[in-house]
């Protein structure tokens, strides 16, 4: 799905924030991204989103080397690229639910027809009653729940989550981990970067750690 | 919270389910869609914004300049058109009648070189009538030079013979002019075929003119547009951003700021081509009641009398499609290109 050969990132005459990482990120698989603060957790997510462009080596997502990929294809990747950023990235003028069915919105969809699995997965992660609310009226953790709801909706087959039970308690936290675990288990592969040790603990699996710029990975 | 089911992703389950089967009871955000059981206050699901909110296009200022941009557009139509059909009906007077003009002279009487140039005009084809200018009106003709109570038997005048063309006739007017010229001394024939060409040329650079203000007009109206454009997805970066990370393509991103500028290129070209008809109308209107001033005379006498053809009115309207049409095809070109740009990966920083 996603394969990393010799990657280095730096941010313009900076230090190298990422150094020499080669990995992969097999089909269906799950995986938690951790690290302390500023190890570049979310620069490698922004790496395999394709937003930015490794200074050195070369980034495969979907079998194809980054740089191939003509701009009128991009969407198309995309769209099977689930994301949930750090700063969740909702539009502030639009509802909770047009939010969360924005990228349904997009891809050509009807209101009609997707209208009743958008309720439905807002009711899951506990917003349904405040889904014609607009974000700034929303807590942190709903907000992040929006910006769950919104990178899970279409089923995408890779998703990146960046810190996404960072500002929920941890009986909430356990629900959304299982909500990943669903859409692992549904096919898509997951990584899920957090610095959560909690989190981690509850759900078996491959971890790669950043340090100082390196990664370690721990099958 | 605490919800029976496996997971909203488990859509087999969830679509086939009978509605509302499994929900929570007391949560208030069912059936705020607007749909069925409406006795609560319905809270609409949707905010009614759209994805890029309108409030976030400097819109009245783009509609000013469009608006000032069609109104010079349709000015400059009008005024094409008028002139291009005073041209016309000039050059159709004109080409209907020639003049012989006749100076007196020692040889022959006025009267009989009269009859005898009217005699030779008549024998050429094409030729329906030939009128000498009677003394009345030549001696009005005169007037504001010569004063009343003039005595034209007593003033060595020429005289002027029109002569009426069929339509369409175009007679042998070189045999003409060298018979009166051998046959009756003093005699010149005059086809106004300088004047013609004169009015030719000068239509068809009033409509070079025209063409090229207009062009000019639509150039500037374009590059407003694609600044306006650019300003506007500036302001809605994070919206692009965030359209683009969903998966949305160009063509998407396009539509949803089209929209805006399809209406706002449609207020102003609606407003400056209103402006524009009702100026000529008002021109019409006070041309016609100054027809008897000298300075209306003067007006119409280039202008025709301002009586815009529903050709010209109609032009306007076609101003009008074109200049919004032309306004959110560019807005959707400049956002397709600044979006093919972001999608770029050899662009990402
Ligand atoms: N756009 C940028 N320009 C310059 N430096 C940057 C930029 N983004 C991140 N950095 C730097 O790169 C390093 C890694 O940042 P990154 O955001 O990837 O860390 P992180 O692991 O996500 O941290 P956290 O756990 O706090 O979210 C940091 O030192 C940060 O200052
Ligand atoms: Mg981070």
């Amino acid at each position: 799905m996603i394969r990393f050969e010799n990657v280095g990132l730096r941010y313009g005459l900076g230090r190298e924030v990422l150094s020499d990482l080669s990995f992969d990120v097999r089909p269906k698989s799950f995986q938690f991204l951790t690290g302390p603060s500023g190890a570049g957790k979310t620069s490698l997510l922004r790496l395999m989103l394709m937003s930015i462009r490794p200074t050195r080596g070369l980034v495969h997502v979907f079998g194809r080397e980054a740089s191939t990929i003509r701009p009128d294809q991009m969407p198309i990747l995309r769209r099977k690229i689930g994301v949930v950023f750090q700063d969740f990235r909702l539009l502030n003028h639009l509802t909770t639910f047009e939010n969360v069915a924005l990228p349904l919105q997009v891809r050509g969809k009807m209101e009609a027809d997707y209208r009743q699995d958008v309720k439905d997965l807002l009711d899951w992660v506990g917003l349904g009653h405040r889904m014609h609310v607009l974000p700034p009226v929303l807590s942190g953790g709903e907000k992040q729940r929006a910006a769950i709801a919104r990178a899970l909706i279409d089923q995408p087959d890779i998703l990146l989550a960046d810190e996404p039970t960072g500002n929920v308690d941890p009986p909430l936290a356990a629900r959304l981990l299982r909500l990943f675990i669903e859409l692992h288990r549904s096919g898509t592969s997951v990584i899920i970067a957090t610095h959560d040790l909690g989190l981690m603990d509850q759900f078996d699996a491959r971890r790669l750690v950043l340090n100082s710029g390196r990664l370690q990975i721990y099958e | 919270m605490n919800d029976p089911r496996n997971s909203p992703l488990d859509r087999t389950q969830s679509n086939t389910a009978p509605a509302g089967a499994g929900k929570p009871t007391a949560d208030p955000g069912k059936g705020a869609d607007g749909g069925a059981g409406a006795k609560a206050p319905v809270r609409p699901l949707k905010s009614g914004m759209s994805i890029v909110p309108s409030e976030t296009i400097a819109g009245t200022a783009l509609v000013f300049v469009i608006g000032i941009m069609a109104f010079l557009a349709c000015l400059t139509l009008g005024a094409v058109s008028l002139i291009n059909s005073s041209a016309n009906q000039w050059q159709s007077d004109i080409s209907r009648e020639v003049t012989i003009q006749i100076r007196p002279s020692d040889e022959v009487g006025m009267e009989d070189a009269i009859k005898q140039a009217s005699r030779i005009a008549l024998s050429f084809a094409g030729v329906s009538r030939v009128e000498a200018l009677d003394d009345d009106a030549t001696v009005r003709l005169l007037e504001p030079w010569l004063g009343t109570g003039l005595q034209l038997s007593e003033l060595p005048v020429p005289r002027i013979l029109t002569v009426t063309l069929a339509a369409d006739a175009k007679p042998d007017f070189e045999g003409m002019r060298s018979r009166l010229e051998s046959d009756v001394p003093g005699s010149s024939l005059d086809d106004h075929r300088a004047w013609v060409d004169r009015l030719t040329t000068m239509a068809w650079t009033m409509v070079a003119i025209g063409t090229a203000i207009f062009l000019l007009v639509m150039a500037a109206t374009v590059t407003t547009v694609i600044f306006a454009t650019r300003g506007a997805m500036a302001g809605n970066k994070d919206v692009v951003e965030v359209l683009h990370f969903v998966g949305a393509d160009g063509r998407f991103i396009a539509a949803q700021f089209q929209k805006h500028f399809l209406v706002l290129g449609l207020k102003g070209a609606l407003c400056g081509a209103v402006a524009a008809i009702f100026l000529f109308l008002v021109l019409g209107v006070w041309s016609s009641q100054s027809l008897a001033t000298p300075e209306g005379d003067q007006i119409s006498a280039l202008f025709g009398t301002f009586s815009l053809s529903w050709s010209g009115y109609f032009g306007m309207l076609l101003v009008m499609v074109f200049v919004s049409v032309m306004t959110a095809m560019t807005s959707s070109w400049t956002v397709r290109s600044q979006v093919n740009l972001l999608q770029d990966y050899r662009r990402a920083s």
